[in-house]
């Protein structure tokens, strides 16, 4: 390649430096501010040579959140405990087909592309104070790219551990899914036992080439004084699909994400389905927005909330149609079952110079029907047990394309905290 | 011979929903074996009745009491009566969202039911497109009534109480919810007491398809008429319920 067409990593990184400073006290637009200054930056963990030497704590909370530590039905793992990448594998059979390292590794192996397309591409490093932790102080994250053409059968889990109490984890993460490749990427985000505040700021930014596929499953599982504010871009091109899931079945203190999927190829499409559970004082504000540009583009969202006790759930959802051919739609339901907690459905679609989008929702929040619960009760259920079902059931998505292992796991996690919170 | 137990005793029950006394005095003995018919024009408190008995909130007893198995179910819950052995074909259930047929009528056997039984039930009452789907969500009239039929076969109850079982349901679908009510009915049953039903009906359809051995017409709140169940469809067919109160073969 001639010297002069090379992309000037070193001014791109200074670029990133200086919106990053710049956005240092930059509020975000939703959400509790936090003060940044009261976390300690996270610490170095030793690496593993098999994740099963991982203490028995450890890999029950990993298992809670979908990552299993045996890797059985797994296609790679990368697995993150506080700053450091402990354990990077992808399994024999998908050599050559799939690369897992971290993201500090890809930016050494791939300074160009990395710096030119990628990174920092999706999410904007000033888009606030987070973005800017991230930026400034970053602590690794994963890096996974799927070869062109590779379909990987088996899910690819990584999970990012934090096992200090009051640290700051600021991982960056990166997928890239090349032309016609397709795969399923499962991360799990939790803390040791032991931890009770910290804070999870995390940029995910994923590439969804050309008739690629990639169908993303995040479990969270945090603490009643954890804070999390992820920050996810996705673009998707031509005839692309992304699938996002989010499941949070645990109390938490704050946490704060709207992933953003431009769905900039013809005949793209993004689908989002999340399953919040409010509990104790969560303040839950979760979200997604598709931009349709591509003709023929489509998004879905379908969101299910519950909120007990104190918590505060907002679910938000946007559709920006700018192209006349796309069409896009919001399905989210709430149901409250305490006087003391809140919900706020917030459907938002716009049409930017498009009159040929169709963009449409429904929104509903309501109480748990006491008919329902009576007819549970008159085949012999117990009227908690009765609660809990109908609870399971509501929050019960059947997520197209869950690997049955997650989905079970995912069901014994709605079974547990609805037992634990009768 | 000694005459069969009483299963269920209803005495003077008063029943006031809201601030209107539907019910004014309803003296029933179901006793084992027995299936019995409730007749009565709409609106006149057969729905009520049935929905006291199991326990539905809003039903309030003012005066009165209902024995079943000689205990008094007040102040027991919905869950507790069905324990107890006494189960309800709703008219209209609701539909419950992310729960499979499948799930309520494990929960119904409590145990008692295994694959095979459950591969029996779907295929007699024909459940193979209704049993992975959310129980009533979409059901036409008939599905829901064997959605119904399914439950209680599982939970096998002693005494089940029928509301309505043949209304919105068309000939194909009557005769299937009726061999159902027949066999929760007339089931042999080892050692055990014998089941009993009490069967709501406005129309008396459903009779072509089951047999009950006395009948009653309730009337402004009343069990006005007593009688063999055919006689009495026969005599309001003719005369309407008003009449009916006042005829010949009311053996009360």
């Amino acid at each position: 390649m001639p010297e002069m067409t090379r992309f000037d990593v070193q001014a791109r990184i200074a670029e990133i430096r200086a919106l990053a400073e710049a956005a240092r006290d930059k509020k975000a637009a939703y959400g509790p501010d936090l003060d940044l200054s009261r976390f300690n930056p996270a610490a170095d963990a030793q690496s593993v040579e098999s994740l099963e030497s991982l203490e028995k704590q450890v890999k029950e909370v990993a298992l809670g959140v979908g990552i299993d530590t045996k890797e059985e039905n797994r296609s790679g793992t990368y697995f993150q405990v506080d700053r450091s990448p402990i354990y990077e594998r992808v399994t024999e059979m998908y050599g050559g087909k799939l690369e897992i390292m971290s993201t500090a590794q890809a930016l050494q192996l791939y300074p160009e592309l990395m710096y030119e397309k990628y990174y920092w591409r999706a999410v904007a490093p000033d888009k606030d104070k987070y973005t800017a932790q991230v930026a400034l102080q970053p602590t690794e994250g994963y890096f996974i790219r799927v070869l062109p053409g590779q379909k990987i059968e088996k899910p690819i889990q990584a999970c990012l551990f934090v096992s200090e109490n009051n640290i700051s984890q600021n991982v960056h993460n990166v997928i890239i899914m090349e032309e016609g490749s397709e795969a399923t990427v499962i991360t799990g985000c939790t803390i040791h036992p032991k931890v009770r505040e910290g804070l999870h700021a995390g940029i995910s930014e994923f590439y969804v080439g050309k008739g690629a596929k990639l169908t993303f499953t995040m479990i969270h599982n945090w603490a009643e004084d954890f804070d999390v504010r992820p920050r996810t871009g996705i673009v998707v091109e031509e005839d692309g699909t992304y699938v996002n899931n989010y499941v949070l079945l645990k109390p938490v203190k704050s946490i704060q994400s709207f992933p953003v999927a431009r769905l900039v190829g013809a005949r793209s499409r993004a689908v989002f389905n999340s399953i919040v559970y409010g509990l104790a004082d969560s303040y839950i504000d979760i979200g997604s927005e598709s931009v349709l540009e591509g003709p023929g583009s489509r998004s879905e969202a379908v969101a299910r909330t519950v909120t007990k006790d104190r918590s505060i759930v907002y679910s938000r959802g946007r559709l920006v149609g700018r192209t006349n051919d796309c069409k896009a739609h919001l399905d989210c339901r709430g149901m409250v079952q305490s006087e003391q907690s809140t919900q706020w459905a917030i459907p938002d679609l716009a049409s930017e110079g498009a009159p040929g989008a169709e963009l449409s929702h429904e929104a509903a929040i309501s109480p748990i029907a006491a008919e329902e619960i009576y007819y549970l009760m008159s085949r012999g259920v117990p009227k908690d047990e009765a609660v809990s079902m109908i609870t399971r059931g509501f929050l019960d998505l059947e997520i197209p394309g869950l690997p049955p292992a997650l989905k079970r796991q995912i069901d014994k996690a709605l079974e547990e905290t609805a037992k634990e919170s009768m | 011979m000694t005459d069969p137990a009483p299963l269920l005793v209803v005495e003077d029950l008063h029943v006031s929903v809201g601030d209107r006394e539907i019910l004014r005095g309803v003296d029933l003995v179901i006793s084992e074996g027995e299936t019995h018919v409730l007749l009565g024009p709409n609106g006149g408190g057969k729905t009520t009745l049935l929905n006291t008995i199991v326990g539905l909130p809003g039903y309030r007893v003012t005066q009165g009491r209902i024995l079943f198995k000689g205990v008094d179910l007040a102040g027991l819950d919905i869950d507790e009566r069905a324990r107890m052995g006494i189960g309800v074909a709703f008219q209209r259930p609701p539909a419950v969202r992310g729960i499979k047929l499948r799930q309520l009528i494990e929960v119904a056997a409590d145990g008692r039911f295994d694959e095979a039984m459950l591969a029996d039930l779907v295929g007699e009452l024909s459940l193979e497109n209704m049993i992975d789907r959310d129980v009533n969500m979409g059901f036409s009239g008939g599905e829901m009534k064997r959605s119904e039929m399914a439950q209680l076969l599982a939970q096998a109850p002693d005494l089940t109480l029928f509301d309505e079982p043949e209304s919105g349901v068309d000939l194909d679908n009557i005769a299937v919810v009726g061999a159902a009510m027949t066999r929760l009915l007339k089931a042999e049953r080892a050692g055990m007491s014998k089941r009993s039903g009490l069967i709501v009906t406005h129309t008396g359809h459903i009779l072509e398809y089951v047999n009950a051995d006395i009948g009653h017409v309730l009337y402004g709140g009343r069990l006005a008429c007593r009688g063999n169940p055919r006689d009495l469809i026969d005599e309001i067919s003719r005369h309407g319920y008003d009449k009916c109160v006042e005829c010949a073969i009311c053996q009360r």
